[in-house]
């Protein structure tokens, strides 16, 4: 008997598909600029000579990477509320993707900053600018338009691997596709569907990835 | 009293004794080139004057202030050295105005406006006012040079040190910064360089300090270094060059 392809069967749930492409985007983009932002103070700290930080940072770091995410996750939601942190479902997935993407982008921005020219950063001393001017006003930009492609791809790692928050009853696209299939029966379709979403959705996420890119990095005068 | 005073300055790499107890003046006004062999120590004797090296003992007094390592320390020093490197340095992703403008805005404090004067009064000085808008891979390596020089000029510095800040120039180029130099030095800028231009450092400097194996090995005014050297060694160095 062969089967009947019925997508018309998917309509009736648009909103829980909406919802749930709206929940992702949520969790990545929250997870993105968090995590971007752990990632770069603990690449700067593991850089840095400072042995005590840059040892704690490499701990976390190695922790993290040599995990998985499903697993950290679990901990997270499960695991926390028996030292009494008790969080929701959106609250535990965003802060997964953060500590997620904080330890993978700790190292790729690291790699930008260490590919600065540490004649640069002598220079920098040498017009009596303390550290912290001289990450913000001479690293950080050059380093990050170094890694900016590296760091792209891994935010649309992070923003597909978002699907696992399913697991947790965060109500993002995965979560909603399985259950409109539970419902109706349609694997293919509903997940047919979600599939060209998540395609979507990655495209569109790289292409902003690179215009802000190239926003950020952009030659233009602030005088 | 002088500008700088560097006293039994000792400084290792490792087992590496660089500097075995250097002892060195500097007066307000003066012109000193460092000479002497690759390996004797000249460039890191430079690095250790405004706090780049760290040394392991001796002491280094600007302006009659003792400097001591805690950051704040070095950075007050910095205020009153400033440098200029064999490979420019300059800021990639800031043009030229920019890379002068950077460090009086965000350490002195300067508001935009009075930066991007002295800025461009010192961009004009080095030759540079037409090029102000360009961004570092647009200048060639002379120009680069005096945008460096410009940038440590912004800061008003009462030393300047110069790190063999001709040495990565094609030979074409190397006169333009050369002549920035030069002009410097009748102004009455205090200078501390390291230099491979024999015939520059003869011209300009008002003493020549022969550095070897460590040590300051014969210093003086450069007519009597090079005409009578008192050791072999800088015999050598010296007939070695003509």
């Amino acid at each position: 008997m062969a089967y009947e392809f019925d997508f018309g069967a998917i309509v009736p749930h648009w909103q829980l598909l909406l919802d749930g492409v709206v929940l992702t985007t949520e969790l990545t983009v929250i997870g993105a600029v968090v995590g971007v932002s752990l990632g770069t103070l603990a690449a700067w700290a593991r850089a840095s000579r400072a042995p005590v930080i840059s040892q704690i940072v490499g701990i976390y770091v190695e922790l993290i990477r040599n995990t998985p995410f499903l697993v950290q996750l679990f901990f997270i939601f499960f695991g926390l509320p028996a030292l009494g942190v008790k969080l929701s479902e959106f609250q535990a997935a965003v802060l997964a993707m953060i500590v997620n993407l904080g330890a993978y982008s700790t190292e790729i921005i690291r790699a930008g900053i260490l590919a600065i020219p540490k004649g640069q950063i002598e220079a920098a001393q040498s017009l009596a600018m303390n550290r912290v001017q001289i990450f913000r006003y001479v690293i950080i930009r050059p380093a990050l338009k170094k890694i900016w492609p590296a760091l792209s791809s891994q935010i649309v790692i992070v923003m597909l691997g978002s699907s696992v928050c399913s697991q947790i009853a965060a109500e993002e696209l995965t979560f909603a596709a399985n259950y409109i299939q539970a419902v109706n029966f349609r694997a293919f379709e509903v997940y047919f569907v979600a599939t060209a979403l998540y395609l979507v959705m990655s495209v569109l996420l790289r292409w902003g990835l690179k215009i802000f890119g190239n926003f950020l990095f952009e030659r233009r005068s602030h005088v | 009293m002088s500008l700088v005073e560097l006293h039994a300055i000792h400084k290792s790499f490792g087992e590496l004794e660089v500097l075995k107890g250097i002892d060195l003046k500097i007066e307000e006004g003066q012109v000193i080139a460092l000479i002497g062999k690759s390996g004797s120590g000249k460039s890191t004797l430079l690095r250790t004057i405004n706090g780049l090296e760290t040394i392991n003992d001796g002491t280094i007094m600007v302006a009659g202030k003792k400097v001591g390592d805690r950051d704040t320390d070095v950075l007050t020093l910095r205020l009153n050295v400033g440098m200029v490197f064999q490979q420019f340095n300059l800021f990639p992703h800031y043009t030229a105005l920019e890379n002068v403008m950077l460090s009086p805005q965000v350490v002195k404090k300067q508001s935009k406006a009075e930066a991007k004067d002295v800025a461009e009064e010192m961009l004009a000085k080095v030759g540079l006012a037409d090029k102000m808008m360009h961004y570092p891979d647009q200048l060639s390596g002379g120009q680069q040079q005096r945008v460096a020089i410009a940038r440590a000029l912004a800061m008003k510095p009462r030393v300047l040190l110069c790190d063999e800040v001709t040495s990565a120039l094609d030979p074409e180029l190397v006169n333009e910064v050369l002549a920035v130099v030069r002009q410097l030095a009748e102004e009455g800028m205090t200078l501390v360089m390291v230099t491979h231009e024999m015939r520059f450092a003869r011209e300009v400097c008002d003493k020549l300090v022969f550095m070897h194996q460590g040590r300051i090995h014969e210093s003086g005014a450069p007519e009597d270094v090079f005409a009578n050297p008192k050791t072999p060694e800088l015999a050598s160095f010296v007939g070695g060059l003509a």
